[in-house]
Formats: C-alpha cells, structure tokens, sequence
C-alpha cells in the first residue's frame, strides 16, 4: 500500500493499449468513468469494491499538479475508511481541528470544529491533492475490477436509449466504446459536459487569490489561521494551513486588480511571505499560482446514462473546503445507486435521486461558499463597516464570532425532504434525522475497541439497540431473515457495556460501552436506525419492526 | 407583520435619546458609521428574534426616501 518515500509528484504513469482498441468493434462496459481526480478514483473503488467492472479513462498521466486542494474533511475520510484508504491519508496528513481568527493585529479567537471526543476521524487533514490521489490509485490497483487508462482523452460523447458511445484520443490513436452508464469527473472544464452541450452556471467573484505553498521549517501549531486585513496584508485577508513534508500553504488575497501573471513571480511573492513570517524568514518555494474563484453548477447531475460528479457538475470558492470534498460525497452517493441498478434490483429512476439529493447539497456548499466569499471580499462599503464591526466586536462578545466567516468548513450535507427517506412516526432529539449522515462512535465489537462507521457501510444496515435483556426469539428470527433479502439487510445489535444478546451468535452486536451511541442516536432499548450503503439514515424508529424495516429499503431504493 | 413592537417601549425616551446623540460624540462620520454598525450587531443579538429583526430592517429600509436627492444613505 502507501508508501510514505514515494515520490507522488513526480510520478508519471505509463499508457498501455487496451486490447479494446484493436477489437474492431467499440467494446461495451456497464461503466466508464471519466476522470481519475478524487472523485472519478472514488467513484472507481466504490463501484469495483461492489463487484462492478469500471474502465476510467484520464487525458494524462499524472497525479495532481501542484497542490490544489489540500483540507480534506472528516466524512471524506470516513468514505476512504469504508473504502479501505482512509488509513494511509491521516497517516501521512496533517490532522487539525482548531481554527484561529486575527483582526489587524489581533488575535480575535478559535473555534474548535470538533469538540467532542470519540470520533475515529479529526475534523480535518492537511494533505497536498497529489498524495490523496496516489493513495486513491494504489487502492484502485488492489482492485482487478477497475481498468485505469491513462492518456485516454474523452473527445465525443453520444448518448443514445440503449447506452453512450464514447470516441477516446490515444497517443496510438482514436477508439472507440460503449458505455451502460458513464459518470463524468472531468473536472470544472468537463469535456464531457460540453460535448453535451451543457453548461455548469453561476456567479464569479471579482477578487483573485494568490497561493503559495512553501517548504520552511516553521513552529506554527497544526490550526487554520485566517488574518483579516492583518499589518503584514493590509486590507486584504491571508490563510495559513500546515500540510505535510513541512510544507505551508499561504494564500493571500490579491484584489481583482492585482495582475495575475505580475503576482506569481517568485520575487513578488517572497516580500509577501517575508513580511507574515520575519524578514530572515528562510523557505522554498513549492507551488505558486494565482486564482479566481467561481460558484457555479450544472442545473441537471443526471442526464440519461451521462452522469456528473465532482467539479464537473458543481464549483465553490475553496474557503471552506468543499470542492474535493462535496464531490467524494457524490461519489459516496451515487455508487451504490448504481450498482443496484445495474444488478437489475432497482429502478433506473433511483439515479435521479443522484441527482436531486446531491444538487440539494451543491446549493447547500454554494450557499456557504457565497456567504464566506462575501464576508471575505465585501462588495460594498456597507458590507465592509458590517464585516470589520463583527470583528472588532468579536474578541469579547462570543455572540460575534457566529457572525464571523472566514470559511464555513466542509460538513456534510442532511438530505432533508429526500424521496428516500421514511418521516419519522416517533419522537427523536438530536441530529441523526432521516437524510443525516450517521455519526461515529466508540465501543467493543468482537471484544476489540471499535468504531460504529467501521461497522456499518456498503450495505443497508439497521443500527438496532438491545436492552438489558437482548430480543426473544421472533426477533432473533426477523433479523437473521433480513440478511437474506434480495436486498439484504446487516442488522448491527447495539448492547450496553457488559450485556450479552441471548442467541444472537453470528450476530454482529457492538457494546455502546459508555452509551456515547446511545445518546448521540436518542435511543432506548428497541430503538432501530436504518442506514443507507452510504450510511445516510433513512428510517428510524422507537421500536423494531422488520416489515417496516423492508418497507423502508423498499422506499430508499425506489422500490416501493 | 407587526411582532416588532413599535408602541413605546422605553421609560425615558429622553435620556435614552440624550445617550444615543451622546455616543456620537467627538466621533467623525466614519467613526460614527462605525459605532452605529456595532450598536446594530449588539441590538440584533440581544433581539434574536429573527422576525422581529426582518421586520425592523424592513421598516428601517422603506424609509429611506428614494427620490434623487435624499440619496444620502441612513446610518
Ligand atoms: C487552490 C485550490 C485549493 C483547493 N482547496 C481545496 C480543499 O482544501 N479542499 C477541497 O475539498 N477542495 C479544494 N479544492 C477543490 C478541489 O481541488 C477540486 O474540487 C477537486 O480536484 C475536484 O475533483 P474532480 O475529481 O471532480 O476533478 P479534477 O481533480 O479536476 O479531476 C478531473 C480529471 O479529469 C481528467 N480529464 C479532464 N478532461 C478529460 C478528458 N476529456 N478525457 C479524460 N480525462 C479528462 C483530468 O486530467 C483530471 O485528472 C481546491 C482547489 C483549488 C484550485
């Protein structure tokens, strides 16, 4: 697996003829992804890990040049734990929860993005975008399913009723495939996309960012530092993030005025650098380059057997980190949607839901993004009075520092009102709604410390809560027959500390050894949560019923 | 409409007004723009009520007058 001295940015891989090229005939695969970034590679393992072959297809030959996305955040992590490379990225990211606000020259506060202990996963890592690819790829190589070819750029795309031919530009030439469904992660400038003509629309702000990413010993602790309008910046804002190999990214805010082609010239940006860090401030350059940033997304993810994933159906200003994330999320979503409906147990129509679901959660990225990108960059002289009152208000009234935006942090998106989702019959207190993400929590499986996300995932799994007595033997009965469903369901048995489940041998049950569990999930004895193969919760109940169980499986697959 | 209280509410309303004139003392407009927009931020807060806060701004804004030249914009 990862190999902490391997150089990722330097790595190149080689094209290799696919005997589909000579077949003569375009060959026809259930699945062709377009795009090996982190989205088109997660998309890839999910798929391969359900047993469904996937050729993707890149233009290059590289991982990601430069930096680029570098926040990667807790439930992106815990989509890589499920898909068997979280443990690589934290190893090697840089892991950081607290992020600090300065005004001018003060230090206004922090805030924590996870104050509660027992979660497997930070709130965040730091990890430069080529290291999270290269381990994505090395995943995507212990999987024979997935049939990765580089240098093979997507030049036409046409979409018919029964699939999607595809004209693919090799250094060997032209070929051509067929496709049951192709999922498009080409990126913000999708060529699929525009092939289709389709357009990903928005609004642009009119402010141009500078990043650096530098090599510098430095004693900076692992925290987001955001300065607003700080002496060595004056006017503008300046984020600092630590990522590993002792490199630092720094973005400056420029101005829309600022020349870009002028500002990435190492002897302008070093002052820049020189004036935040001390005048014998000593580094290297690693990385420089000039931004604008767009909010923008496709009005439609899902267009027939074409489907759009990652940058390629939406966009976000970075504060906040949401691109590489929102996309791995839409990955998370799609995958087993379209393994069910390839596997012939679902109906076509459950892809739409793809798309109104992640839609859904692209408003709710752009509208952060928005909201962060305005405070950061006020448009008008009012705005500006507002934004620096919340500041200067903000070191001593707690009720300020809500106000301030300096980036609203990835988290991912509850799908409330989802089609998929069974409304709640009884009474719940606290987040884990139907549509929400399931939270982590520590306890015992088999008599080792454990993870509640580590035990849930891939399939459709109840979450189902044992008293002090265990279940009778009906029940015992019921949860065995819902593993053997067309669409099976794991029933995980949660018991207090030190409780046993009577019969339930070949059971997974998890001891909710300080009822963290039970009290992030509201639940009482008999109290059963319906997760998703995404581990989205779509049903949930005070009591356990299996044919309400199967009813809403039915309802989260478009089977009802 | 009408959660904003708009019936008088406040024992003095000349001392308070007296204070709200006083605040602005020895400031230049920018300074005054500045005071104002933190009383704002510190009022709203101490509201919370975000449709009594709707409701204010709204009344705040239909009172600016829009012919041309009564531009100039209200703290
Ligand atoms: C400065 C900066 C900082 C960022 N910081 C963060 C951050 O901290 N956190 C975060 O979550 N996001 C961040 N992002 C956003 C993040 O980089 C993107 O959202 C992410 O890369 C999107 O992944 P993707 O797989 O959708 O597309 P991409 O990473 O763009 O990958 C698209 C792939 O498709 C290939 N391709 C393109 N056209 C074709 C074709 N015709 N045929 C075949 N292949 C093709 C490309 O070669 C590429 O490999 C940042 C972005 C920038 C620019």
């Amino acid at each position: 697996m990862a190999n902490v001295d391997r150089d990722y940015q330097g790595l190149a891989f080689d094209y290799g003829r696919s005997p589909d090229q000579d077949a003569g005939v375009a060959v026809r695969h259930p699945v062709v992804v377009v795009g090996a970034g982190p989205v088109g590679l997660t998309a890839a393992i999910d798929l391969a890990r359900r047993g469904v072959p996937v050729v993707v297809l890149d233009d290059d030959h590289k991982l990601s040049v430069g930096s680029r996305a570098i926040c990667f955040a807790k439930r992106t992590l815990e989509i890589w734990d499920r898909l068997g490379c979280g443990d690589p990225m934290v190893e090697k990211g840089v892991s950081w929860n607290v992020g600090r606000v300065f005004f001018q020259d003060e230090r206004v506060y922090s805030f924590d993005l996870l104050p509660d202990s027992g979660h497997r996963r930070p709130a965040f890592i730091n990890l430069q975008q080529y290291y999270c690819e290269g381990y994505l790829h090395e995943r995507t190589a212990a999987l024979p399913a997935v049939d990765l070819r580089w240098r093979n750029r997507v030049t036409g795309v046409t979409p018919d009723a029964e699939g999607v031919t595809l004209e693919i530009d090799t250094p060997d030439g032209p070929y051509s495939l067929r496709a049951d469904h192709v999922i498009a992660c080409d990126g913000s400038r999708s060529a699929v996309r525009s092939l289709m003509g389709l357009e990903s629309k928005g609004r642009v702000f009119r402010d141009r960012f500078l990043i650096a990413d530098v090599r510098m010993k430095a004693d900076f602790p692992a925290e987001r530092w955001f300065w607003f309008d700080p002496p060595f910046h004056p006017n503008q804002s300046v984020l600092l993030h630590r990522q590993p190999d002792n490199v630092w990214r720094i973005d400056f805010q420029l101005g829309w005025d600022a020349d870009p082609d002028l500002e990435r010239q190492p002897e302008r940006v070093r002052p820049r650098i020189r004036a935040l860090l001390g005048e014998d401030a000593d580094f290297e350059f690693e990385w420089i380059s000039v931004y604008t940033f767009a909010c923008l997304r496709m009005e439609r993810f899902r267009h027939g057997r074409v489907i759009f994933a990652g940058d390629s159906a939406h966009g976000v200003s970075p504060f906040g980190a949401r691109g590489a994330n929102s996309g791995v999320q839409d990955a998370d979503n799609l995958a087993w949607k379209l393994a069910l409906v390839l596997a012939g147990k679902a109906p076509e129509r459950l892809l739409d839901t793809y798309g109104t679901e992640r839609e859904y959660a692209a408003d709710e990225n752009i509208l952060n993004s928005t909201r962060a990108t305005d405070f950061i960059t006020p448009k008008s002289e009012e705005s500006r009075l507002f934004r620096d009152a919340v500041l200067r208000l903000a070191k001593e009234h707690p009720f300020a520092r809500r106000l301030v935006n300096s980036g609203r942090l990835s988290t991912p998106a509850t799908l409330h009102g989802s089609a998929l989702n069974t409304p709640d019959a009884d009474a719940f207190g606290g987040a884990m709604v139907p549509g929400a993400p399931m939270t982590d929590a520590p306890g015992t499986m088999h008599g080792r410390p454990a993870w509640l996300l580590s035990c849930t995932g891939d399939v459709f799994t109840a979450i189902l809560f044992a008293g002090d007595r265990g279940f009778d033997a009906a029940t015992i009965a019921a949860i065995r027959a819902l593993g053997t469903d067309g669409i099976p369901v794991k029933v995980l048995i949660v018991t207090p500390a030190g409780a046993a489940v009577p019969g339930a041998d070949g059971i997974d049950c998890f001891a909710d050894d300080d009822a963290v569990l039970a009290r992030r999930l509201d639940a009482s004895p008999g109290t059963c949560y319906l997760l998703r193969p995404d581990q989205h919760v779509c049903a949930r109940w005070r009591t356990f019923d299996a044919d309400r169980v199967r009813a809403a499986v039915a309802r989260a697959t478009c089977n009802d | 409409m009408a959660i904003l209280n708009i019936e008088p509410n406040i024992a003095q309303p000349d001392d308070f007004y007296e204070a709200l004139i006083d605040m602005h003392r020895d400031l230049d407009a920018e300074q005054s723009r500045m005071a104002n927009a933190h009383l704002i931020l510190l009022l709203a807060n101490h509201v919370g009520d975000e449709a009594v806060l709707r409701e204010a701004m709204q009344r705040a804004r239909a009172l600016v007058p829009t012919s041309s030249d009564a531009s100039r914009s209200p703290a």
